[in-house]
């Protein structure tokens, strides 16, 4: 074994170019371990800690980039450099372009005039300074950066109101700007419903099913997950709620979002009374009765609230969903699933890429009476105190932190959420996997390609035991998005997996599986 | 002006886009149709802690 360091003196790159390429070079033959990182002190002691940082590297400072790698022998060592140098190489290539010459927000902003909107997601501790940047130069900021503290976001927010600017985030994954999917988004129909979210996957599943159910959207803005919180006060739902109330196209607004504290949900509920338009809200969890007094329509699931806003544009009576698709099929699969599996089967494991699909799904089953573990739980007795060991029933958010330090998120990368398929599948008590499939601009180009074979194998282990694997799916995402929809719903079909038209409906289908 | 008039004038406008960080953001929006801008961003002060916080004071 050679544990063996290079250096790149001062060569940027951001942290999933890396993170790619890191996952490339750790499956070259004769590979223990390998990384390629930005020389940063944090990312010095993850390389310690895997035993791939050498003398070389530890001398490297934060703008110089080190391949890290334990291997076989020197001939591993030269591939690696290889497939290292190709990487980069056909980055710089497609690079290569007049475009990208601006080195700060500032000369970007003077050089071209009619720029009107920022998207950052440099590391935390930079992202503060380049949003504040953009405020100065008039732009509006979507911000996918996390790690920002609380009170950088509310300097950020009150320069923003201030200027009369959108400053959607800290950590707001997804918005739909004028029918331009930013971050992780979808493309949906233009139409009449305006939204305003503090979770991404929650934008993504209502906007989809909005875009399913032949309706559109005008606008889809997010607040960053913060935004409710008493410390930043609604400041940007607030001002967005305002715009969307101005906005004559848009006809209906849709709110989705974690429910806020009691003194944020009355600056919202008189927000919404000022409005003269049809206001639908999901506050996932949150007692429905709480928006009563101001007239708004309070859904439970992020699909009924979907529904909820198509009906109200089409003019037409609101109702609210079990299933869209016949009974009689429900029955049917419930009966085949049920029939199949032993009576020791008794557990659901949920592998979520999407942070809100799992809250959401959580919910429901608690609806059901099925109480779920989970690394978001909604109860502290429920917190899985491992999340790398499931426990009865349990929900998993892999989006979340623990899942993802060093890793891109899980709609990016299925690697983390393919092994854990695997892994609940050895589980004899385990008799359901649900999971969600989020397609959309900034994922993964075929998830479906990864997720049906790794369930294959998942339902070929139970088999070898003796034993049935139900799975169940759904898939947030639209016909115009980049991957094929259809393709997509037919792969995992394929694998055997039920896919439903709803995180909600396969969520319900999977407690029916459950139900003794 | 009306504190939300420039976001309704944004509504109304062509997206411009200067991306800062994960390229594939640019790419996406590109694909889109959209004009997008890539930062050639790196770490201020490459990235040097104590450096950072210098600059930051002088800019206040």
């Amino acid at each position: 074994m050679v544990v063996y360091n290079k250096v790149n003196e001062n060569a940027y790159y951001d942290s999933v170019t890396l993170m790619v390429i890191s996952s490339k070079i750790s499956v070259v033959e004769g590979v223990r371990h390998a990384a390629v990182m930005m020389g940063t002190d944090h990312n010095k002691e993850i390389m310690k800690g895997s035993n791939i940082l050498s003398a070389e590297g530890e001398k490297a400072s934060a703008s110089d980039m080190i391949i890290g790698l334990e291997a076989d022998n020197d001939d591993v060592i030269k591939e690696v450099l290889a497939v290292v140098d190709e990487e980069l190489q056909s980055k710089t290539t497609s690079d290569d372009d007049v475009k990208t010459k601006f080195r700060t927000i500032d000369m970007a902003a003077k050089r071209i005039g009619q720029l009107n909107l920022a998207v950052i997601s440099v590391p935390g501790k930079y992202a503060k300074n380049e949003a504040m940047k953009a405020l100065n130069n008039d732009l509006n900021v979507l911000m996918f950066s996390d790690n920002v503290s609380i009170e950088e976001e509310v300097e950020l927010k009150e320069k923003a109101l201030e200027k009369g600017l959108l400053m959607m985030g800290p950590d707001c994954g997804t918005a739909i700007l004028n029918g331009v999917a930013l971050g992780f988004a979808n493309k949906v129909s233009k139409g009449k419903i305006g939204i305003v979210g503090a979770s991404g996957t929650g934008i993504q599943e209502v906007t989809t099913i909005i875009d399913k159910n032949n309706s559109g959207i005008t606008q889809a803005l997010g607040t960053g997950g913060r935004d409710l919180k008493e410390a930043v006060g609604g400041k940007m739902m607030l001002m967005e709620l305002e715009a969307l109330k101005m906005d004559s196209a848009t006809e209906v607004i849709l709110i989705v979002s974690k429910p806020p504290s009691e003194v944020i949900m009355k600056k919202i509920i008189a927000a919404i009374k000022d409005i003269d338009k049809p206001v639908v809200t999901c506050f996932l969890g949150g007692d429905p009765s709480l928006v009563d007094e101001s007239g708004a329509l309070a859904m439970e699931t992020l699909e009924d609230a979907a529904h909820a806003a198509v009906d109200l544009a089409n003019g037409k009576e609101v109702s609210k969903i079990t299933f869209t698709i016949p009974t009689s099929q429900v029955e049917e699969y419930v009966r085949k699933e049920k029939e199949q599996l032993k009576d020791s089967q008794t557990y659901i494991r949920g592998l979520f890429s999407g942070g809100t699909l799992c809250y959401e799904s959580i919910l429901i089953m608690k609806k059901k009476e099925f109480n779920t573990y989970s690394n978001v739980a909604l109860e502290g007795k429920y917190v899985l105190e491992n999340p790398d060991v499931s426990k009865e029933n349990t929900m998993l958010d892999m989006g979340e932190d623990y899942f993802t330090e060093g890793l891109p998120h899980p709609m990016l990368d299925t690697r983390l959420r393919v092994a854990r398929i695997k892994e609940e599948a050895k589980d004899e008590k385990v008799a359901v996997l649900l999971l969600d499939l989020v397609l959309g601009y900034g994922v993964h180009e075929d998830p479906a390609g990864d997720i049906a074979p790794a369930v294959k194998e998942a339902k070929r282990i139970a088999e070898q035991n003796g034993r049935y694997l139900s799975v169940v799916a759904s898939i947030c995402g639209t016909d115009k998005d980049p991957q094929n929809i259809e393709e997509q719903e037919e792969k995992l079909k394929e694998a055997g997996i039920i896919v439903m038209p709803s995180n909600a409906q396969a969520t319900r289908l999977a407690s029916l599986i459950l139900e003794k | 002006m009306n504190q939300v008039e420039k976001v309704t004038n944004l509504f109304a406008s062509d997206l411009s886009i200067v991306n800062i960080g994960l390229e594939g953001f640019h790419d996406s929006v590109e694909e889109q149709g959209i004009e997008s801008f890539q930062l050639d961003w790196r770490p201020p002060a490459g990235g040097n802690a104590k450096l950072i916080e210098i600059l930051e004071k002088l800019n206040r």
